[in-house]
């Protein structure tokens, strides 16, 4: 990958800050996602409720699902690898899809390497719980980062944890003395550049969303309080009593996040929300995969 | 270049009026997108700039508006549920500096010619979203904008396209400035400047300054 594919790639994420991304598994969802203000949809098999629900390996959509939803919408289609998975990587590069997601949704390919992002001209958005994990996918080619959140749970918290761990790693980072940084970088365990930029610059070189059980316009709004550029929702539209309302709810609370007035009537009546599970009630923690 | 964002410029929150021979504000659409990007050009510039979230937001300062790249289909359904559109097409209407940048140009567009979707259908040219095709099609390079001699002709202006549109056809009134393999990429009609290309994401700020100029 040429810096200048890499540039393009950092690029799109940026066109994307302020949006929503949404799950969608048809291209009915899709639509419905695209007229609700979606900035971008996720291409999936199964969202991610229901992938914890099945239990099993859990692999790349087939592509052909895949390419019925890039016909359906005009925004920007994601879909999913499994960590490590290089030939999904491949397959889904040559559908010409808009980003990956090497996520540990799925079920981990690989439980030591990631996928050398640096090695597709294609772009790649990666979870990560701190700064650490962030700055470690980023090395790799990452071109975007989200929190990993706890998928298809509907619960926020740990979303809400990630986001905070990585904004008080980014301040203590800044706070640093110039010849403190090396430190930081060998205790992080990330190249000493991108410590260093982050040490400059006091963010990450690429955009960060939220994800992970965002389920209403108010979790969207937190997430933005906390920092986020913009937000992933995954089980929490279609899931939901009344998708198509939830999901342009959560658009306009996205884009205007500190407006408590709009998020009070943004609130209202949107039926009943996906009923979740809380975090100590699960069996997998998926944000445990690939650090 | 990816930059944080405050609400409004230092130089508006302070009430001083920057060193250059202009005196209103700059009113950036901030409902979705690369807003940031650009409010980062103007303060290198020192031109005052706020963010438009909501309809309040555009008060008497703003004298120009910058529609930012992001997704057309996002900030078209926002321009409208915030109430920030009809403001905005009266500046336009009222022929006041606008300057759409990608997703900015499908907005100002008179008609796309692959989505029935017209917003302030100002710009009298028809263009074509995502006229390269998917993220892979995303390209970089460079041309000038304008010919040598014109007022405003600026040589080798870096050209970054995301997912980028292009125009297809031009009418009477709008003027191509920038074509890259025999398509128009960037229009100039009246106070309204459009790019298919993001000039807010390289570090060249000569098309900002002519914007700021009209």
């Amino acid at each position: 990958m040429t810096q200048n594919r890499a540039e393009l790639n950092r690029n799109l994420a940026q066109m994307l800050k302020g949006g929503v991304i949404m799950d969608v598994t048809t291209p009915e969802q899709a639509k419905i996602a695209q007229d609700a203000g979606a900035c971008a949809v996720m291409a999936l098999e199964r969202i991610p409720a229901d992938i914890r629900a099945a239990g099993g390996v859990s692999r790349m959509s087939d592509p052909a699902m895949i390419k019925g939803i890039q016909e359906a919408v005009s925004i920007p289609v994601m879909a999913k690898v499994r960590i490590g998975h290089i030939a999904e990587a491949r397959i889904l590069q040559a559908i010409d899809i808009d980003y990956i997601d090497e996520s540990e949704v799925l079920s981990p390919a690989d439980d030591v390497y990631h996928i050398d992002k640096n090695r597709f001209d294609v772009p790649f958005v990666c979870g990560a719980k701190n700064l650490g994990e962030a700055l470690r996918r980023i090395a790799e080619g990452a071109a975007m980062i989200r929190t990993k959140g706890e998928p298809g749970t509907g619960d926020v918290i740990q979303a809400v944890r990630h986001m905070r761990t990585m904004n008080k790693q980014i301040h203590e980072l800044v706070s640093l003395r110039d010849d403190e940084v090396y430190e930081a970088a060998k205790q992080l365990a990330v190249p000493y550049d991108l410590a260093r930029y982050v040490h400059d610059n006091g963010r990450l070189p690429v955009v960060n969303f939220a994800a992970g059980g965002v389920a209403t316009p108010a979790d969207a709004a937190l997430m933005m309080e906390l920092g986020a550029e913009g937000v992933f929702v995954g089980s929490g539209i279609f899931k939901s009593g009344d998708p198509a309302k939830r999901a342009a709810a959560i658009v306009k609370a996205t884009a205007n996040w500190q407006d408590a007035d709009l998020l009070a009537r943004l609130s209202e009546n949107l039926g009943e929300a996906m009923v979740g599970i809380n975090e100590d009630e699960i069996q997998t923690i998926m944000a445990a995969r690939g650090e | 270049m990816v930059v944080a964002v405050e609400y409004i410029s230092k130089e508006e929150s302070d009430g001083v009026e920057s060193g250059q021979d202009r005196h209103g504000v700059t009113g950036i659409l901030a409902v979705q997108g690369a807003f940031a990007e650009h409010a980062a050009v103007l303060d290198r510039l020192g031109a005052p700039w706020k963010l438009l979230r909501a309809a309040e937001d555009f008060d008497d300062s703003i004298d120009r508006v910058i529609l930012p790249g992001g997704e057309s289909t996002t900030q078209g359904k926002l321009l409208h549920s915030t109430g920030l559109f009809e403001p905005i097409a009266e500046h336009i209407k009222a022929g006041k500096p606008v300057f759409g940048t990608c997703a900015g140009m499908i907005l100002l567009a008179k008609r796309l010619d692959n989505d029935e979707h017209v917003y302030f259908g100002a710009l009298d040219a028809v263009v074509r979203r995502n006229a390269y095709g998917r993220q892979l099609g995303s390209f970089a390079a460079t041309a000038d904008f304008g010919e040598p001699g014109d007022a405003g002709y600026i040589k080798d202006f870096p050209l970054v396209f995301i997912r980028g549109p292009y125009v297809v056809s031009v009418g009477g009134s709008a003027r191509v400035e920038t074509e890259v393999d025999g398509h128009p990429v960037a229009l100039r009609q009246g106070g309204i400047l459009a790019t298919a290309f993001h000039p807010e994401l390289t570090d060249d700020t000569r098309l900002h300054e002519l914007f700021l100029s009209l």
